[in-house]
């Protein structure tokens, strides 16, 4: 399936290919979000076969309070709106409208990891106590990791649109729209991660 | 005062260190990186094959005599990660790739020439560490495929830096994936249709599209496999709840796809060499294309054939059973065109065309041997025998190492504009063929009757037949002798070979030999026709220059 449908990612881009010559850096990073797509779903994998197939000791904690993954969930939805709206922002030169929403998309971010952090301090089980435990670190704290190097790259990229002697502008927007395709994909992998881990 | 007209990126390069001493650089040069990713590959294969010999000389006898066993089971371990992680993937997809794509596609170099660098530049230090992983107390010694429990039960520290060597390659071979893909889809000249590429550029488009979307699953498998053995955390192991049988179906829905990361380039190298000295035209382009594709998707979807005997349920069984079948279909088809292309050609019998000839020979064999292990009843038989053995190495070594020797014959004066010793070369191949088939062949009896893999002791009855094969194994340790040889004098001695030596067709031959900087003095040309041998049309017409 997934075959299936980076064959017509390439087939899209490639009807475009007499337009946008130079600019197949977009490309190569689709490219590489696809390859970073396939770990995660090692991963889903792995933990949806232990969960048909590997039935957990008598008297292991896996219970999961749902009130801070759905803020998450907002959170990190509510940053993906915001950091769009930058973009739209930095095609009409307003650099400072950019850098508001930025800054206000990485503070969704580190939000989301205060929470995160949070709430891997209130659960009842770490990280060796049984195969849920492990399994539920490893994908979150995978994906954590991604949110976090995003967060970081925001933050770059609000340094950069700092009007007048930003790098990032108008006519060089390819950083902010790199982040931001980034972006999305960690916010769509959180929803998946979301909909398998806590609501399955 | 002069003013230097020069775009900055070619200034870029002009900061470059010239002669010899740009293959120790950071180069950005495509045709520099190929040379790298070459001969470091072939350095890593001097010790693999180090290794092998070892091997060898302890499976001569039916006692460990000549090392202890855990040291065996290191040196084979070694030996396997090292042929596989260092030799043939990066050769025949890196090195040629590199060389040849950007020729093929009609650019001046690869779409992302730094990624391209950086992708080389992670190969050297995590090869040094997986060499490195040998000395350290508790070297790993679980094979290449690390198959918990026993690669999270023996002495960790060798096998935690094994663990983050491949995951390096690995990251490499992404990058270097993403770099293919992206320069053939999007850095082709004008006017040049995808089905106008040479075969090699299909091949490679394929191959990078199973790197993308297998390698990363191992990627994220052996990060599980270290937490298991750092932290202690039970993903893969039974005493901790886990379970090992997800670890091979992650481990080979990476591993049986690198299969075809190692052929497929191969596949597309010999359909290079085979038409421009048969003189005919490749036969069934169209065939060939869907072919390979048809392998990529097939390919994804076949992984548990290496897993029978691991309790996989009846339905799996059946499943991966028909699928692997189906494989054999494309592949066929492949050999069936490049045999109608050597059908009434003009063959000409030099160390190129020997070698591919050979890669048809054993490949046949190996492909016959793998649709036999597909079948569940004779794989329960032969599972982890020397079998396996003797089928693995016809396709990796009869098949692609073959054709890594044919392709350096074929493109060696290109690259340096020197022709290679023809009585050499013909010697390399007698012995390599010879000692090849010596070394494997018998294998295949030994599996059947029983011998397992990967055990440094065995029963004395099977002493002769191993003999054999370690006379073969001597044999192709003494084939790299008249290789080097024929290298080094050809590079000192040489005669001319001219831009194109060999009359051919495809674009890297259309430019001076060895190449200019950027490829082409003036623009690429378009080639319509990379195989059109054998027509009334003369060779201009074939070539538009706009």
């Amino acid at each position: 399936m997934t075959t299936l449908n980076s064959s017509k990612e390439i087939k899209k881009d490639d009807s475009e290919l007499n337009e946008h010559h130079e600019d197949f850096r977009m490309f190569g990073l689709i490219t590489f979000l696809i390859a970073d797509g396939m770990t995660f779903a090692g991963f889903f994998a792995a933990y949806l076969t232990y969960k048909a197939v590997n039935p957990l000791p008598d008297g292991a904690i896996y219970e999961l309070e749902l009130p801070i993954p759905t803020l998450n969930t907002i959170l990190l939805l509510v940053s993906s709106a915001t950091f769009h709206k930058a973009g739209k922002a930095l095609l009409k030169n307003k650099n400072s409208d950019t850098q508001k929403w930025l800054i206000i998309t990485a503070l969704l971010g580190i939000t989301f990891l205060i929470c995160q952090l949070f709430e891997y301090f209130n659960l009842p089980f770490g990280l060796i106590d049984n195969l849920f435990a492990s399994t539920f670190y490893a994908l979150t704290g995978f994906h954590g990791l991604h949110v976090t190097l995003g967060t970081l790259m925001i933050l770059i990229i609000y340094w950069q649109t700092r009007p007048k002697e930003g790098r990032i502008t108008s006519q060089n927007m390819f950083p902010l729209e790199a982040v931001e395709l980034y972006w999305h994909f960690v916010d769509g992998i959180w929803v998946i991660l979301f909909i398998i881990l806590y609501l399955l | 005062m002069t003013i230097l007209i020069d775009s900055p990126d070619s200034n870029n390069k002009s900061l470059q260190p010239k002669g010899w001493l740009r293959y120790f650089s950071f180069s950005l040069d495509h045709k520099v990186i190929g040379i790298q990713y070459l001969v470091c590959g072939f350095l890593f294969y001097l010790i693999g094959g180090t290794l092998a010999s070892a091997i060898r000389i302890e499976l001569a006898s039916p006692i460990s005599d000549f090392m202890p066993r855990d040291v065996y089971n290191q040196v084979l371990t070694l030996h396997g990660t090292i042929m596989i992680f260092l030799w043939i993937v990066p050769v025949v997809n890196g090195a040629f790739g590199n060389y040849l794509i950007p020729f093929y596609v009609g650019a001046r170099d690869m779409a992302f020439p730094r990624l391209n660098a950086v992708a080389f530049w992670l190969i050297p230090p995590s090869g040094l560490m997986l060499v490195a992983s040998y000395f350290v107390e508790g070297a790993a010694q679980a094979g290449w495929t690390a198959y918990p429990p026993l690669s999270i039960t023996t002495p960790q520290s060798g096998q935690i830096i094994w663990i983050m060597s491949v995951l390096l390659l690995g990251g490499s071979s992404i990058f270097g994936g993403i770099n293919f893909i992206a320069t053939i889809i999007k850095l082709r000249r004008p006017g040049l249709k995808l089905m106008q590429l040479p075969m090699y550029c299909w091949a490679m488009l394929g191959t990078s599209l199973l790197v993308v979307l297998s390698t990363p699953v191992l990627a994220g498998t052996l990060i599980l496999l270290s937490f298991d053995i750092v932290a202690h955390t039970g993903f893969f192991n039974p005493v901790l709840g886990g379970n090992v049988v997800v670890y091979q179906h992650l481990f080979w829905f990476y591993s049986h796809p690198a299969v075809y990361i190692m052929v497929l380039p191969a596949f597309g190298l010999v359909s290079e060499i085979l038409p421009v000295h048969s003189r005919k035209p490749l036969f069934g382009y169209t065939t060939m294309v869907f072919s390979i594709m048809g392998i990529v998707v097939l390919g994804l979807v076949v992984w548990a054939h290496h897993m029978f005997t691991s309790g996989t349920p009846p339905w799996m069984r059946l499943f991966f059973t028909i699928a692997t079948a189906f494989i054999a279909v494309p592949t066929g088809i492949k050999f069936f065109n490049w045999v109608a292309t050597l059908w009434g050609g003009k063959i000409s019998i030099n160390s190129a065309m020997l070698f591919s000839c050979g890669f048809i020979i054993n490949f046949v064999f190996g492909g016959i041997t793998g649709v036999a292990l597909a079948q569940v009843p004779f794989d329960i038989h032969v599972h982890d025998t020397y079998f396996v053995v003797a089928h693995f190495h016809y396709i990796v070594y009869g098949g692609t190492v073959f054709i890594i020797f044919s392709s350096i014959y074929h493109w060696f004066p290109k690259v340096t504009g020197k022709l290679m010793s023809e009585k050499l070369g013909i010697l390399h191949f007698a012995i390599t063929f010879i000692g090849f088939n010596l070394c494997f062949a018998p294998q295949h009896w030994l599996g059947l009757n029983g011998m397992p893999r990967r055990v440094a002791e065995y029963d004395p009855q099977f002493q002769f037949v191993n003999q054999i094969s370690s006379i073969g194994a001597l044999l192709m340790a003494i084939s790299t002798i008249p290789f080097l040889l024929n290298i080094f004098l050809s590079i000192k001695k040489g005669k001319d070979s001219g831009d194109n030596p060999w009359n051919a067709l495809t674009p890297e031959w259309l430019t001076s030999s060895p190449p200019p900087v950027e490829n082409w003095e003036g623009d690429a040309p378009l080639v319509e026709e990379p195989y059109g041998y054998g027509k009334p049309i003369s060779q201009e017409n074939l070539i538009k220059k706009t």
